[in-house]
């Protein structure tokens, strides 16, 4: 992505260097199979035990409380489907919110095919979700709730302690999808009662295609994945070495510094809000302004779409993300932005910024004088705008 | 998803863009519900489309798709302009993705809403004139 600027890390993130070098030796030296009786094996196994040790150490956890997973969305899978599944004969209850992820929706769409009974929380016009609401929702049906850590497009973060808290005072299992969240804020697992947190390497300068589930001892989801006793008999299929050392190596750095990198980021997202707020009339911040991920903005910019907002800054190099319907290809604009309350030509016209290691303030200001003209142009040939 | 180049030429120098001041007949189309609303105004003279101007609320399909229909009509008689179609417009753009087809169809909607603006006011009968965007999305998806 030579000459790009890019605004986009809550997408996904580039592999650090210093990850790719502790990966590589996984591809074609010590690339044999950890499950293996020979001594070569051995090397792979100890790495793969090694990584999950440091990874469990990032969250609170104990070693043998992480599972490996494809990523992200096979994690919201195993968790919410296996919780489900394990538990339907104390109820067929469960409660998540409007705005969560597809992996953790779809799945809860599906399942109400399946019989369950889905109550869809809504968040608050900023974004959060009310802990009292949730717990209005329990019945004595409910058998898990499921609520995302931050939110992916608004940066939302939300009371995961409280959350917990009522969770574990019910006595139901609680499961969120921390995708966003790790490595960019502390977590507690033990601290905040989680019981089931989803992780994806590749939101924190890790490779794609791996994940984990952390599973509390003695919560027992139903087996996802069927076929060889890998992760102890709970998710099958020979482990990805390079990429569980990724995960580790990127995980361990991001924990290292997850202060210091909230600091730098959330000052630069500050100074870009106050920039953008202060530069572009009709504009709104979505979500609640401190409440958020250090390094998420979402801007609605009014009488104009986000599609030709997106197109426009890429002409000039500029990479970001739009919960506009027409980046989607569907009728409908964000889930999460209608699910704070916003109307559809105000989500159709939002922006996102999510910030990472490699920007500077430099091209904050870069980004800050394209989007002066861009949104300029595209009002000036909007129906909705008039000029005063 | 990607943009043919003739479509990124007419997002980046859209042609007729703006409100015409004599304008005698105007049309608008879509809704902001959908991401997109046309707005073309002409000004007609002996039945010929003297100019045209478009203010396209939408995606960069929808704004490519109001530049090239603009083009398409300016100069021609009322009966000409009427035999444009979204097939017209999207041949013009070397091609759309499929989830962009419906930005052609509001493009020629458009053209349509506007004429029969200028019958309405003007009491002339035009056959071949198209009822406009009810605001139904999913009736022109796939129309081609």
């Amino acid at each position: 992505m030579k000459g790009q600027i890019y605004f986009d890390h809550a997408a996904t993130t580039a592999v650090k260097p210093e990850v790719i070098a502790k990966m590589l030796p996984y591809f074609a030296v010590d690339y044999a199979n950890p499950s293996s009786v020979y001594s070569i094996s051995r090397t792979a196994r100890h790495a793969v035990e090694e990584s999950r040790e440091t990874i469990a150490q990032c969250i609170g956890a104990d070693k043998d409380e992480i599972y490996f997973t494809s990523g992200g969305t096979e994690a919201d899978n195993w968790a919410i489907r296996g919780s489900a599944y394990a538990n339907k004969n104390k109820g067929n209850h469960i409660i998540t919110t409007e705005f969560e992820h597809h992996a953790v929706l779809h799945t809860c769409k599906q399942l109400e095919k399946e019989g369950f009974e889905v109550t869809y929380i809504k968040p608050d016009s900023e974004g959060i979700i009310h802990t009292s609401d949730i717990e209005k929702a329990i019945t004595d049906k409910t058998i898990l709730i499921t609520i995302m850590f931050a939110n992916n497009e608004i940066g939302t973060i939300q009371p995961i302690y409280e959350i917990g808290k009522l969770a574990k005072e019910k006595g139901i299992l609680f499961h969120t999808d921390a995708v966003q969240a790790v490595g960019a804020v502390p977590i507690n697992v033990k601290e905040m009662n989680i019981d089931m947190l989803s992780m994806s390497a590749h939101k924190f300068y890790g490779p794609k295609g791996i994940g984990a589930l952390y599973v509390r001892k003695g919560v027992r989801p139903q087996v996802f994945m069927q076929g060889g006793a890998q992760e102890k008999n709970r998710r099958a299929g020979t482990e990805n070495v390079p990429g569980i050392v990724g995960f580790a190596a990127a995980l361990f750095d991001a924990c290292m510094h997850t202060e210091e990198n909230a600091l730098k980021l959330g000052q630069m997202r500050d100074y870009l809000i106050t920039e953008v707020m202060n530069k572009i009339p009709y504009v709104k911040l979505n979500g609640h302004i401190s409440k958020r991920l250090p390094n998420n903005a979402n801007f609605s910019f009014e009488f104009i779409e986000g599609e030709a907002l997106l197109l426009s800054l890429d002409l000039e190099g500029i990479a970001a993300s739009s919960g506009s319907a027409c980046t989607s290809g569907s009728l409908d604009p964000s889930h999460v932005l209608l699910s704070i309350g916003l109307p559809h030509e105000i989500a159709h016209g939002s922006l996102r910024i999510t910030l990472g290691d490699d920007n500077t303030y430099y091209q904050i200001d870069y980004l800050v004088e394209k989007l002066i003209t861009i949104v300029d142009r595209l009002r000036k040939m909007s129906p909705l705008y008039h000029e005063n | 998803m990607e943009y043919t180049k003739e479509v990124m030429e007419h997002f980046v120098n859209p042609h007729n863009v703006g409100e015409l001041e004599n304008a005698n007949a105007v049309g608008e189309v879509g809704n902001a519900k959908c991401g997109d609303i046309m707005r073309m105004s002409m000004y007609i003279e002996d039945g010929i489309i003297k100019d045209i101007r478009f203010k396209t609320f939408g995606c960069g399909a929808a704004i490519a798709t109001s530049s090239v229909a603009t083009d398409l009509v300016k100069g021609k008689t009322l009966e000409e302009a009427l035999m444009v179609t979204n097939k017209q417009v999207i041949d013009m753009l070397g091609g759309l993705p499929d989830v962009k087809i419906h930005c052609s169809v509001l493009a020629e909607e458009a053209i349509h809403a506007a004429i029969s603006n200028y019958c309405e006011t003007t009491g002339i009968e035009l056959p071949g004139l198209k009822k406009h965007c009810d605001g139904c999305c999913e009736c022109c998806k796939g129309e081609e």
